[in-house]
């Protein structure tokens, strides 16, 4: 649900230029609520971020402000083969599920938006399904499936499980891509012979790569961050780094948590930013 | 001369797919979908009403014993909280943001934005880091001389709430601030220029203009926090049980997969039912 309203909310952000709009009288009003917004934006911030300067922090247990910088719990974590094993395991899954669901949500994408599907509709709300569903019921559900057919804690069934999760985003990306382009562009290149694939790998993909950029990092974020549906489905074989998070915290709780989680964080907003960069580049050559 | 039998090719449809193109296109979907969505929800459920034959058992057993209710309700009462909650707090988030312009807004943004993409795990985790028994709060208080002992903040319902309206905050403020951003400033300064004050003119004009984006995020709020798992687990603890956790201990420490699947059953009819009878709210999220 939050690409619905980032789409919008940074769309507002880009297209209207700055200021003039500041129509509260100046004086204790205003004062008031800017330093309240202030409050709640350290809300906002520092229970995201704090997990960097814990990581850092000589002492094994909670401690702020930390005191002796170290990189130790850094070390830690890269030595510690379980730790290595999650995320390359998280890695892997993630990879693959952004591949499969970025194929998938594209080709079904285009067959909504340019094609002629019985059902379409009930495709469309089926699709939208697993944004709804609170991922504890799809995560009891898959348990249920897949432990009978020895899915659970392996790859296989990682794979497809957060596909499932992932490719709603790529198909609203996708189709709001599909639905802005030209069709005019894609009825040209038929009418000059192409056909129908050679239109879509040359016409239409070029035109659309931002939008399926952007479902590929939201399908890929969804995979790693997933934290439910990868407790229930984890076995001693196949764990995510989210799994391992989970069992050390209630286990285990040292700082290379907090270590393991400022490279999570990293990760997710080096993707995002990218993504948020792509669509203001986009957005300026828009007319 | 042309066959007037002839089927007319595709193409004539504005560009638009055959219709067996649009099938095979649209099968990865279907097969995904069906195996990895449709047969494990339909499987649970079923699983709930035949255990092994017929019985509605599971489903009395919600509202026979008086802790499931109690627990239910309390995940009603919780996410009718937060949804309060995050509306006052996020709203004046809102409100400051959509009357920036430029650098301060791209900076506020960011911080809403920067925890909305960070995993809900780390973000729990950062609770737990902030409220525990030797955590950040009790140690700055005590530090400050405020307490002597630490004070009990996690695992209590406090503490869920709090971490939960922290986790759902964005959900709120990003639709209130489309609808704000979309409500032209010239009747703000024409309510201004017949002599309102800025309070009349934001409680008469501003705020009913801005009702859409409320309600779109209240929605979600609300409909997130009933399902939610991750935070209440962690930062909520084996006392304060919500749907979801209570369906997480069935199922792990008790296997009592018929019951699991009834009360999973429930909150999937609730999720479904909210949705369906707000979704005029929720699709105005969606307006690019």
């Amino acid at each position: 649900m939050s690409t619905l309203s980032e789409t919008s909310t940074v769309g507002a952000l880009h297209s209207v230029p700055g200021s003039g709009r500041s129509s509260l009288s100046p004086g204790i009003g205003r004062w008031l609520l800017n330093a309240f917004v202030g409050l709640v934006l350290t809300f906002l911030l520092l229970p995201t971020l704090i997990v960097v300067p814990m990581s850092l922090g000589e002492a094994s247990y909670i401690q702020f402000p930390p005191k002796g910088l170290t990189l130790k719990w850094y070390q830690a974590y890269f030595a510690d083969p379980d730790w290595m094993d999650a995320t390359w395991f998280s890695l892997k899954t993630a990879l693959a599920t952004t591949a499969a669901a970025t194929v998938i949500g594209t080709l079904a994408s285009f067959a909504l938006v340019r094609g002629n599907l019985p059902g379409a509709r009930a495709l469309q709300a089926l699709t939208l399904a697993p944004l709804i569903v609170p991922h504890i019921v799809l995560a009891v559900a898959l348990y249920l499936v897949f432990a009978p057919i020895g899915l659970t804690g392996n790859f296989l069934g990682f794979a497809i499980a957060h596909t499932m999760l992932s490719v709603p985003y790529v198909m609203l990306t996708v189709s709001a891509a599909l639905q802005r382009i030209d069709p005019a562009l894609e009825l040209a290149a038929l009418n000059c012979g192409a056909s129908r694939a050679r239109a879509f790998w040359h016409v239409v993909l070029p035109n659309i790569a931002p939008g399926v950029a952007a479902g590929a990092v939201f399908a890929f974020l969804a995979s790693f961050d997933e934290a439910t549906v990868a407790f229930f489905i984890s076995g001693v074989e196949g764990k995510t780094i989210t799994r391992k998070l989970f069992e050390d915290i209630d286990y285990n709780l040292t700082p290379v948590i907090a270590a393991a989680s400022t490279v999570m964080v990293v990760l997710s907003l080096v993707l995002m930013g990218g993504v948020e960069w792509l669509r203001s580049r986009g957005a300026s050559r828009e007319i | 001369m042309a066959n007037p039998t002839a089927t007319t090719p595709d193409r004539s449809l504005a560009g638009q797919l055959s219709r067996p193109a649009s099938l095979v296109l649209a099968l990865p979907l279907v097969l995904l979908l069906g195996f990895a969505f449709l047969l494990p929800v339909a499987k649970l459920l079923i699983g709930s009403a035949f255990a092994p034959t017929l019985t509605g058992e599971h489903w009395l057993r919600i509202v026979q014993e008086s802790i499931f209710l109690r627990i239910l309700l309390r995940t009603v009462q919780t996410a009718a909280i937060v949804t309060i909650l995050a509306f006052l707090l996020g709203y004046p988030v809102a409100l400051v943001m959509s009357r920036l312009g430029g650098r301060a807004a791209m900076l506020v943004a960011a911080c809403v934005l920067i925890p909305l993409w960070t995993s809900v795990l780390v973000r729990s985790y950062a609770w737990i880091v902030l409220l525990q028994r030797t955590g950040i709060v009790n140690s700055t208080l005590q530090s400050w001389g405020l307490i002597d002992q630490p004070l009990r903040l996690i695992y209590t319902e406090g503490a869920v709430i709090v971490a939960m309206t922290h986790v759902l905050l964005p959900y709120m403020i990003l639709p209130v601030f489309s609808s704000l951003r979309a409500i032209p400033p010239e009747l703000d300064r024409a309510a201004r220029n017949l002599g309102a004050s800025p309070w009349t003119s934001f409680r008469a004009v501003t705020l009913p203009l801005s009702l859409p984006g409320v309600y779109a995020g209240a929605t979600m709020v609300f409909i997130l926090s009933l399902g939610f798992y991750v935070t209440p687990a962690l930062v909520g603890g084996p006392q304060n049980l919500t749907i979801a956790t209570l369906i997480g201990q069935q199922t792990t420490e008790l296997l009592n997969w018929p019951f699991a699947g009834a009360l999973a059953g429930l909150l999937l009819l609730v999720t479904l039912g909210l949705v369906a009878a707000f979704r005029r709210f929720l699709s105005f999220g969606k307006a690019a």
